[in-house]
């Protein structure tokens, strides 16, 4: 009886697979999205609502993840970013066999001194370790906000022109672009562009979203890849992160293929 | 964009509304409101042309003026806008896209009106964009003529009604004309306290950071400050937002139904709540606004802890 109940199970499970694999077939004949962001939020207020032990909530919500990766990976989706608001959110690495299956390269993104000795460890590790793969890339966004990206990106990007402009004055070369007092336009313009900046990001190694979905139907940033979302379309279900399915993940796919005409003319022309 | 005095008899919101009707009162002189800045020449060709000066019915202090359920202690400071959907609204009609523009302005208004009644501080607008110079050469010169047209003409309310008006973007994209007379009306109503209107014109959440970067890298080349002493505190002083006593706007209202940001003051919208309009811009009234506030209100904010 036992042996017939779990046959069972498994091909439904094959069903739903094959099922889900076509609808990603039909899909793909419109654009793919090549990275989608999640802000991961709802996992205590699920453990509220559920009334589970404390923590219960998380162990979930990773499992609601690693479905969600699933099916990013299975359409095509070559970046998948995630803010980590918590560490409660991270506490378990992710599944190797998903890793190991789609060639996923885990990249930690934030200001990693902040974190604690056994955490960084722990996330350096994770790097190394899929440092190889190159078909698909996880960054888990952890003691990062945007602003202190930015801010972070913006620092490296004087120190670097400094360090530039010194090296040419010390050869004889750098007249005229140090002055003391007033400036002029040109001189502004010579300094830093958008790029100098840009290569400074904690998140230098993945194109900017095309998609960022935040559960929990809160319809804010939070902090969250400011500077890369400027064209993206910003999705949030009202759905809490632990309960978000294939229905919430079609649903973006669909709306974001429907702009993203519109939007790609526009990244062009900026 | 800002607004126009040019009161249209035709009905331009095909959607009745009881709260739709202006509330603004007949003109008249507002003789108790003298101008609280220096004059210039366009506000003494405003002040002599009475048929055209309309005066705002604006008591901030008066809380019953605030429709039921908006609670004044959580009325947002900042408030940005995006003001998409003029095309749409004039191609739906099939009328040309300066209609959409002009009836945009007039939207525009009546929003600066409530917000100004409402007691909300500071509206911010995205009125032109870095990315718009791509649009039709005709298209952008109309866009311009349309803000030097309204500017001139409303000098004489910004005045009156003690209107501070910032303009933010990389102005030196604009006609000289337009530029100069955006420089000395920010200058002349740089004193005035009631509200503020800041208009984002060839402007992008990218310049701005950009811009900022580039005046610390040469603050720093000066000596000025070490580079390692950038912060964020340092950041915000040089964004260009730093002409408001609240530059991060506390809601973000976008309309027409599309759920983007569109590269508008990206560092300032960190903990903004977001709010997306179906409606397009020229219908978006007192309705569709006194929703997006009492949808704001029932937030619960969070700061990202």
């Amino acid at each position: 009886m036992e042996r017939i109940r779990e046959r069972v199970i498994q091909i439904y499970g094959n069903l739903v697979s094959l099922l889900r694999k076509c609808i990603f077939c039909i899909l793909s004949v419109g654009p793919i999205p090549n990275h989608i962001a999640f802000i991961m939020d709802g996992n205590r207020r699920f453990t509220k609502k559920c009334k589970l032990m404390k923590g219960a909530g998380h162990k979930v919500g990773f499992s609601a993840l690693m479905s969600i990766l699933k099916y990013c990976y299975e359409f095509g989706v070559r970046y998948v970013t995630v803010y980590v608001f918590s560490i409660e959110n991270f506490k378990r690495s992710p599944e190797e066999s998903i890793v190991n299956r789609y060639g996923v390269r885990v990249i930690f993104s934030g200001n990693l001194k902040l974190l604690s000795e056994p955490v960084r460890l722990a996330a350096e590790r994770a790097m190394l370790a899929t440092d190889k793969n190159s078909k698909a890339v996880l960054s888990i966004c952890v003691a990062y906000t945007s602003t202190n990206e930015i801010m972070h990106a913006v620092q490296e990007s004087c120190e670097e022109k400094w360090d530039e402009i010194t090296i040419l004055n010390s050869s004889g070369a750098g007249y005229g672009l140090i002055s003391l007092g007033g400036y002029e336009q040109d001189e502004m313009d010579h300094l830093i562009k958008l790029n100098d900046i840009e290569k400074h990001m904690y998140m230098a190694a993945s194109p900017d979203p095309d998609i960022i979905i935040r559960t929990s139907s809160e319809t804010r940033l939070s902090n969250f890849l400011l500077w890369q979302s400027a064209n993206c379309y910003l999705y949030s279900p009202s759905v809490l992160w632990p309960e978000i399915g294939f229905r919430q993940f079609l649903w973006a796919i669909l709306n974001f293929q429907r702009i993203h005409f519109y939007l790609d003319k526009q990244r062009q022309q900026s | 964009m800002p607004f126009s005095l040019h009161f249209s008899p035709t009905p331009l919101i095909t959607a009745p509304s009881p709260l739709s009707k202006p509330s603004f009162l007949v003109p008249y002189y507002h003789t108790l409101h003298a101008p609280k800045s220096p004059l210039c020449f366009s506000m003494e060709h405003a002040l002599t042309h009475q048929g055209k000066q309309e005066a705002f019915d604006l008591r901030p202090e008066d809380s019953q003026t605030l429709p039921l359920g908006l609670r004044r202690d959580a009325m947002p400071s900042h408030v940005a806008v995006i003001m998409d959907g003029n095309r749409r609204w004039a191609r739906l009609r099939d009328l040309p896209v300066r209609s959409g523009y002009e009836a945009g302005v007039e939207s525009l208004r009546k929003i600066v009106e409530i917000c100004c009644k409402w007691g909300i501080k500071v509206l911010s607008v995205f009125a032109f964009s870095s990315d718009n110079w791509f649009r039709p050469k005709v298209e952008v010169e109309f866009l311009m003529s349309l803000f030097e047209r309204g500017m001139q003409e409303d000098t004489g309310i910004f005045f009156r009604e003690n209107i501070r008006i910032s303009v933010i973007g990389d102005l030196t994209k604009l006609p000289k004309a337009l530029q100069e007379l955006m420089v000395n009306l920010e200058e002349a109503t740089k004193n005035n306290t009631l509200f503020q209107l800041i208009v984002a014109v060839s402007y992008s959440g990218h310049y701005d950071v950009v811009q900022a970067c580039q005046r610390l890298a040469l603050k720093a080349k000066c000596g000025l400050i070490e580079p390692s002493d950038i912060n964020v505190s340092l950041m915000e002083q040089e964004l260009e937002t730093n002409c408001t006593e609240f530059p991060h706007p506390d809601l973000l209202i976008r309309t027409s139904g599309e759920f983007r940001i569109s590269n508008f003051m990206l560092w300032q919208l960190a903990y903004t709540e977001l709010y997306f309009a179906q409606s397009l811009w020229p219908d978006f009234g007192e309705a569709e606004f006194l929703k997006a506030l009492l949808a704001f209100q029932q937030r619960q904010r969070r700061y990202g802890v």
